[in-house]
C-alpha cells in the first residue's frame, strides 16, 4: 500500500514476520531481543518466533528475573543487560596489524566488513543513548571511523514503551517512554482481550520503503487513543515510583557536593566491579592492547571496552590517580550526571536503569541522587 | 588512527635513564607543524604507545625532537632504539602554550625536572628573532647537576635569557642554589601586570609555584600549566585522560589556571 509520512498504520500481530522479512530482503541482518540464559539480550533473529513472546522482566535494585506474562505480547518487557552499544562500539576489535621487515615497520589498518543491521525493538532511552555516543565519537575534531560506518548503516525500529520496569527512570531524564528521537520506523504494541496489533509510523525514507511492503491498514482515531493510553501507563508507573526526581540541576548539585562524606558511604558498599559501566549504553571508555607474536615480527593493536572502576584506568607512573572506590565512584557518577554536560552538552545518563538492576550490591544511582539532593537542602 | 613511520636520526643520552630522540619521517614528506606544548603518541613496536611532549623547535621542520625518561614497558622499548631504528608516531595532539600572549610581556618559565622538555620549544620560540616578548626568565629545578637536561644548551641560553637553577641535592662543584625551584620565585620581583608564567613539572611543584605567583599578585589568567594523565587515544575517545570536565588530550595538556583552578586543588579527580 502507498504509505504517507506522519500517518499511522496497523499491522496485525500475526503479520510481524512481514516486517522482519522485509528488513532481511532489504539487506539487513535483523537484531532483536532474544532470551539467553534467562535474560533478554540483543542478538540475531530470523523470525518473530525468536522474540521473547509472552515474557516480561521483573527488575529492582540488584535484581533481574524473567517471568511469564498473562498475554502473548512480543515487547512486553524493558531493557536487559545488553545495549545496542555492542553493535556500534564493539566490545573488542582489532585496530591494526604491524609487520617488521628488512626495510622497517609497516602498519596496516584492519577494516572489518560491515553488515547493515536493523535494530528491532530499540527503546526511546536507547535512541538517546546512541545520540549521546554520536556526540562522543562523531562530533569532535576526530571521528571514530569504525563506529561511524556501523552507525550509518543501521535501520532502527523503535518501540514505544507501554510499561516500565521498576528500575526505569526515563521520565526523570526526559528520554522516554514515548519515542522522542528520529528513527526509521516507530511501533507501538497494543494487546488486550480482543486484539493484538502494532501501530506503525515511518520516520524516514528508508522506513517508508519498508512500510510500503507490509500488509497494513490505516489507523483510526480509536487506535491512536489506545496508543496514547498505553504509553501513559508507562509514564504513570514511573511518576508514581521512587525514581522520579528533578534532574535539571544535577550538574551544580554534584559540583557543590564533590567533597561530600556521602561518597565514602557509597564506597563502603561499592565493589568497584565495573558492572555498571559495562551495562551502561552511554559509557564509552576503551583501552588498547598492543601485542607481538613469538617471532616478534608481527604486532597487533586491539581496542576493547574499559571501565573507570579499574586501577589501571587512571594509572600514571607512581600509582593510580584515583586510588580507591570513593574516587572511582565519584568519577563515574559525576561524569554521568555533571561533567558530561560540559563535555558534550548532554547528560550522560538516559535513565535506562541497567546499572541499578545489574549492580551486585544494589547501588542505585537514583537513590544516591536523591540522597545528595536531601543532604544538599538540609 | 594509524601511526606514521619515523626513524631515529639522532639519539642523545642526556644522563642515565633519560635520552633525546630526533626522529624523521620515513617517507620524504615533511613532518607536520606543531605548537610548543603539544605532544605526540610514540609507538614502540609491539610494546605500546605513550604520550611524549614536543621538545624541539617549531622552526626545525625536518624532525620531531623528544626527550624521554625510561620508566616502564614502553619507554624501556623506546630507550632501546638506536639511530636508524623505526617507531610509529601519531600527532601532534592537544593545545599548547599560548605563544601569542607573550608579546610585550616578561615571560616566566618554571620547570621542574623533566618539565623542561615540554618548555624547550617555547624557549626556542621566545629566543627567536620573531618573538615580541620583552624579557624571558627561566627557573629550572633538577634533582642534581648530573641530572640536568640540555646542559650545553643551558649555557648558550644564559647569554639571552635570565636563567636561575636549583638542585635538590648538591654534588661537588655545584655553585648555585639548593632547594625547591619554587624558592627561586620567592626571591623574584614580578610585575604582575606585565608578566605571564608557564609552568611544567610534577603537580606538587606546580602547586607551590602557583602559590608563589598568586602571592605576588600575578592574575590567574596569566598562569599556564601542563597536565599529565593516562592516555590511550589522544583524540578524546578513550576517556582515560579525563580530569573533571576536561579531556587532557584535547582540551590540554596546557591549561590556563583561571579556567581550571577549582579542579587543580582537588585530589583524586
Ligand atoms: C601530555 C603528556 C606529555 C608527556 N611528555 C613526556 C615527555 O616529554 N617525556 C617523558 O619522558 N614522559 C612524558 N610523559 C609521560 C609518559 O607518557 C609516561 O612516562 C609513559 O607513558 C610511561 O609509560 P611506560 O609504559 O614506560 O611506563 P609504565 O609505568 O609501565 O606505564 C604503563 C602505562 O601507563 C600509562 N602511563 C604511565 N605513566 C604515565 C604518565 N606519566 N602519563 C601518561 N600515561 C602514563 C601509559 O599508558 C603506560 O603505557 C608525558 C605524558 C603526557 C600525558
Ligand atoms: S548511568 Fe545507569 S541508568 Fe543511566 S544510562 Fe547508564 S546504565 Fe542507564
Ligand atoms: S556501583 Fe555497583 S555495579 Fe558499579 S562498580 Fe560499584 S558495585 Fe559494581
Ligand atoms: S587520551 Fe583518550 S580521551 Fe584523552
Amino acid at each position: 500500500m502507498k504509505v504517507q509520512n506522519a500517518t499511522s498504520y496497523i499491522l496485525l500481530s500475526d503479520k510481524l514476520n512481514s516486517l522482519i522479512h522485509s528488513l532481511q530482503q532489504a539487506g539487513y541482518q535483523v537484531i532483536g531481543p532474544v532470551i539467553v540464559d534467562q535474560t533478554i539480550i540483543y542478538d540475531h533473529i530470523n523470525s518473530a518466533d525468536d522474540l521473547p513472546q509472552g515474557w516480561t522482566d521483573e527488575q529492582d535494585k540488584g535484581r533481574y528475573r524473567l517471568k511469564r506474562r498473562q498475554d502473548s505480547a512480543y515487547f512486553g518487557f524493558n531493557v536487559g543487560p545488553n545495549s545496542w552499544k555492542k553493535y556500534l562500539q564493539l566490545p573488542r576489535r582489532q585496530v591494526w596489524n604491524a609487520q617488521k621487515t628488512a626495510d622497517g615497520i609497516h602498519i596496516e589498518p584492519v577494516n572489518s566488513a560491515i553488515t547493515p543491521l536493523a535494530f528491532l525493538g530499540i527503546r526511546s532511552c536507547e535512541l538517546h543513548a546512541i545520540a549521546i555516543q554520536d556526540r562522543v565519537f562523531l562530533s569532535g575534531e576526530y571521528h571514530n571511523e569504525d563506529y561511524k560506518q556501523r552507525r550509518q548503516s543501521i535501520f532502527t525500529v523503535a518501540v514505544n514503551c507501554t510499561q516500565a520496569a521498576a528500575t526505569c527512570f526515563c521520565t526523570s531524564m526526559n528520554t522516554g517512554p514515548a519515542v522522542s528521537l528520529p528513527c526509521d520506523l516507530e511501533i507501538t504494541e497494543i494487546i488486550n482481550d480482543n486484539e493484538h496489533y502494532f501501530l506503525l509510523r515511518c520516520g524516514s525514507e528508508k522506513g517508508e520503503l519498508i512500510l510500503q511492503q507490509l500488509p497494513v491498514t490505516p489507523a483510526t482515531s480509536e487506535h491512536h487513543q489506545q496508543q496514547k493510553a498505553a504509553i501513559s501507563q508507562a509514564e504513570e508507573q514511573m511518576s508514581a515510583g521512587p525514581r522520579m526526581f528533578d534532574s535539571s540541576d544535577l550538574q551544580a548539585l554534584l559540583y557543590r557536593n564533590y567533597e561530600s562524606p556521602l561518597w565514602s558511604d557509597i564506597a563502603e558498599r561499592c565493589l568497584s566491579c565495573a558492572n555498571c559501566t559495562l551495562v551502561c549504553p552511554t559509557c564509552f571508555c576503551s583501552s588498547v592492547e598492543d601485542t607481538t607474536d613469538l617471532s616478534g615480527d608481527h604486532a597487533e593493536r586491539w581496542e576493547q571496552w574499559d571501565s573507570c572502576f579499574t586501577a589501571d584506568f587512571s594509572y600514571i607512573h607512581g600509582g593510580s590517580v584515583r586510588p580507591d572506590t570513593r574516587s572511582r565512584y565519584r568519577q563515574w557518577m559525576t561524569h554521568k550526571l555533571a561533567t558530561w554536560h560540559e563535555q558534550f552538552n548532554t547528560s550522560g545518563c538516559v535513565g535506562c536503569g541497567r546499572c541499578v538492576a545489574w549492580c551486585p550490591v544494589g547501588i542505585d544511582i537514583t537513590e544516591e541522587v536523591i540522597r545528595f539532593q536531601k543532604a544538599d537542602s538540609s | 588512527m594509524i601511526p606514521d613511520i619515523f626513524y631515529v636520526q639522532r639519539r642523545i643520552e642526556e644522563y642515565p635513564g633519560t635520552f633525546t630522540l630526533h626522529i624523521k619521517k620515513k617517507e620524504a614528506h615533511p613532518r607536520l607543524s606543531f605548537q610548543p606544548g603539544q605532544f605526540n603518541m610514540l609507538y614502540a613496536f609491539g610494546a605500546g604507545e605513550v604520550p611524549i611532549s614536543m621538545s624541539g623547535s617549531v622552526y626545525n621542520t625536518s624532525v620531531y625532537i623528544h626527550t624521554i625518561r625510561t620508566l616502564g614497558q614502553v619507554t624501556q622499548a623506546l630507550e632501546q632504539l638506536r639511530e636508524g631504528d623505526q617507531l610509529g608516531v601519531r600527532g601532534p595532539f592537544g593545545k599548547g602554550w599560548p605563544v601569542g600572549k607573550t608579546a610585550g610581556k616578561t615571560v616566566l618559565l618554571i620547570a621542574g625536572g623533566l618539565g623542561l622538555a615540554p618548555l624547550r620549544p617555547l624557549v626556542y620560540s621566545l629566543l627567536d628573532k620573531n618573538s615580541a616578548a620583552t624579557d624571558v626568565r627561566l627557573f629550572y629545578g633538577a634533582k642534581s647537576q648530573p641530572e640536568m637536561l640540555y646542559s650545553v644548551e643551558l649555557k648558550h641560553w644564559e647569554q639571552q635569557l635570565t636563567l636561575q637553577t636549583s638542585v635538590d641535592m648538591a654534588t661537588p662543584g655545584w655553585q648555585s642554589n639548593v632547594g625547591a625551584v619554587t624558592h627561586l620565585l620567592t626571591a623574584t620581583k614580578i610585575d604582575p601586570e606585565n608578566s605571564i608564567a608557564f609552568i611544567c613539572g610534577p603537580e606538587i611543584m606546580m602547586r607551590f609555584a602557583i602559590q608563589e605567583l598568586i602571592k605576588k599578585n600575578l592574575p590567574r589568567a596569566s598562569i599556564y600549566l601542563s597536565m599529565e594523565r593516562n592516555m590511550k587515544c589522544a583524540i578524546g575517545h578513550c576517556g582515560h585522560c579525563q580530569w573533571g570536565p576536561a579531556f587532557i588530550c584535547k582540551d590540554g595538556p596546557v591549561f590556563c589556571y583561571q579556567e581550571i583552578y577549582p579542579w587543580f586543588h582537588r585530589q583524586e579527580v
